[in-house]
């Protein structure tokens, strides 16, 4: 029953690791960029929200509605303003190199503005309330609203993407930058759009990571490895893929820690590098064209 | 004049593809660019949907000039093309291929409806990928994307090549429905008597500039094999105007 009990944690812990994932296949998927700066920009919504709450005393869930928008246009500004510089030309050196930078600036402000101590957003009794299923086996209400927001996001985004006038430029313009333009399509705006929601998904993900666990300006770039493995193994370009490759790793994980405390975070990347070896394509994903 | 072209260099990098190059087309007309591979004519129609990076000269449309003004906007302003090789969105099926084409439409006649009727190949493809279709149902596609944006200026590129005969019929078969529709055409074409039947009027490009430019029915056959090929001493009462 151990076990049992290990697998539903791992899936629920995925579905974090889905919603930290998200906005990177998206960015991924719309315009080939991998934001290095992924993680830290989850840690830039955390403690946005710590600052608001710091300010006004309400739960942390309910920056929510305040932090994603105003992650979405810090998303929308940096693609427009800067990311968008570093794609000219379809050389894929500058924007990794660009949002490295922008990695250890976002790090740095951080620690200044904030210092380097551990913080945590309280969301009061959602925190350690659980449902029992049996002697050995409990599932906490708030990983399973992580989950379920996770699943959530995901399958708006899928809607977004398939049903919508905007999803519809999304696509054209991954597919064909030079044709979209000859439909009207202003490649800048729609990346920039992209970046927008990518970041309003990671708003979400950096305040359940905070209301989960400790955050510190720091730990940004853990959350893009934990992130970009998911999108590996999903399968880059899928988004279902991505949701799928959260959860693998969220088990991957708790199972190895089941084994021995320390390897937990090891299996993921075993599993991740047996992905790789075995199944570069991801799990789901489609072969992407170099 | 709807399309005014003056005096139009381009450059790929270092190489330069047009020299000196003016073309003019009225509200209402269908113009043919002919000419042999690499003399410039997909360059021509690229430079006036502003594709090309290095352009010098002018190109005014309806009186203004585009000079700064991106290929998104150039639609929006009524300058449509249908590029060579179709580019097809394959991640969009037929219909949504049609309707991206009118993200940012003028107001005017043509819809996703109107467009199957005009291809009517299309009908009950409209859920399938847009690349699963044949070549020559992916250039009707092609055409009615570019159509969904009511362009008063419709740019067809090569649009029978790769295509067979009675494909690429059906599709000139569409076209004075096209013009009937309110649009200026201007074509790129490699079959020089399709070009002469379909025009009013020709241009013949030779190495990146204008050998030779008249009326479909007032050009002979010899003056237009010497521009094309490029003999000028038979070139007579063309070359630049």
């Amino acid at each position: 029953m151990t076990w049992l009990n290990d697998v539903v944690q791992g899936l629920l812990l995925g579905g974090l690791y889905a919603l930290f994932a998200t906005g990177l296949s998206l960015m991924f998927g719309v315009m080939r960029l991998v934001n290095l700066a992924h993680g830290d920009l989850s840690i830039v919504a955390a403690f946005l929200a710590l600052a608001i709450v710091d300010t006004v005393p309400v739960n942390p869930l309910w920056t929510v509605p305040l932090v994603v928008p105003l992650m979405f246009g810090v998303g929308y500004l940096l693609q427009r303003g800067l990311l968008n510089y570093t794609l000219r030309g379809g050389d894929p050196l500058p924007p990794v190199l660009v949002t490295f930078g922008l990695s250890i600036i976002l790090q740095n402000l951080l620690l200044e503005v904030f210092s380097a101590d551990s913080q945590g957003l309280d969301a009061g009794r959602i925190e350690d309330a659980s449902i029992r299923v049996s002697d050995r086996l409990a599932v906490g209400w708030f990983p399973l609203l992580t989950l379920l927001v996770g699943i959530a996001v995901l399958a708006g985004l899928q809607l977004l993407i398939g049903r919508t006038r905007l999803g519809r430029a999304f696509r054209a313009t991954a597919d064909d930058p030079e044709a979209a333009s000859l439909v009207g399509l202003d490649h800048r705006h729609v990346y920039a759009m992209a970046t927008g929601i990518a970041l309003a998904t990671v708003a979400i993900a950096g305040i359940f990571l905070g209301i989960r666990t400790t955050f510190a300006p720091s730990v940004g770039p853990t959350r893009l490895i934990f992130a970009f493995e998911a999108v590996v193994i999903g399968g880059l370009g899928s988004l279902w893929g991505t949701l799928l490759g959260g959860l693998v790793l969220g088990v991957a994980q708790t199972l190895g820690a089941q084994l021995s405390p320390g390897w937990g975070v090891l299996a993921g990347h075993l599993v991740f590098l047996a992905v790789l070896a075995f199944r570069p394509t991801g799990l789901l994903g489609k072969a992407v064209p170099a | 004049m709807l399309l005014q072209v003056d005096g139009v260099a381009s450059f790929y990098g270092e190489f330069q593809a047009l020299f000196d190059v003016s073309l003019e087309v009225a509200e209402g007309e269908t113009v043919a660019v002919i000419g042999a591979n690499g003399a410039g004519k997909s360059t021509l129609l690229r430079t006036v949907v502003g594709l090309m990076a290095r352009t010098t000269g002018t190109v005014a449309f309806d009186g203004r000039p585009l000079e700064g003004v991106p290929t998104h906007r150039r639609l929006g302003l009524g300058i449509a093309m249908v590029p060579e090789g179709r580019r097809i969105f394959p991640s969009l099926t037929v219909e949504e291929n049609l309707l991206v084409g009118a993200h940012r439409h003028r107001p005017g006649g043509w819809d996703a409806g109107r467009i199957l009727e005009l291809f009517p190949a299309l009908a009950d493809k409209r859920r399938r990928p847009g690349t699963r279709l044949s070549g020559g149902e992916q250039q009707m596609l092609a055409i009615g994307r570019a159509l969904m944006a009511n362009p008063r200026l419709l740019l067809l590129d090569e649009v029978s090549l790769g295509l067979a005969p009675i494909v690429v019929r059906r599709i000139y078969q569409a076209l004075p429905e096209v013009v009937a529709g309110g649009a200026t055409v201007v074509l790129v074409e490699q079959d020089i008597g399709r070009a002469l039947r379909t025009a009013d009027r020709v241009y013949c490009l030779l190495e990146g500039r204008v050998a030779l430019q008249g009326p479909s029915g007032g050009l002979t056959r010899q003056q237009i094999t010497d521009a094309y090929f490029g003999m000028r001493a038979g070139t007579g009462g063309g070359g630049r105007a």
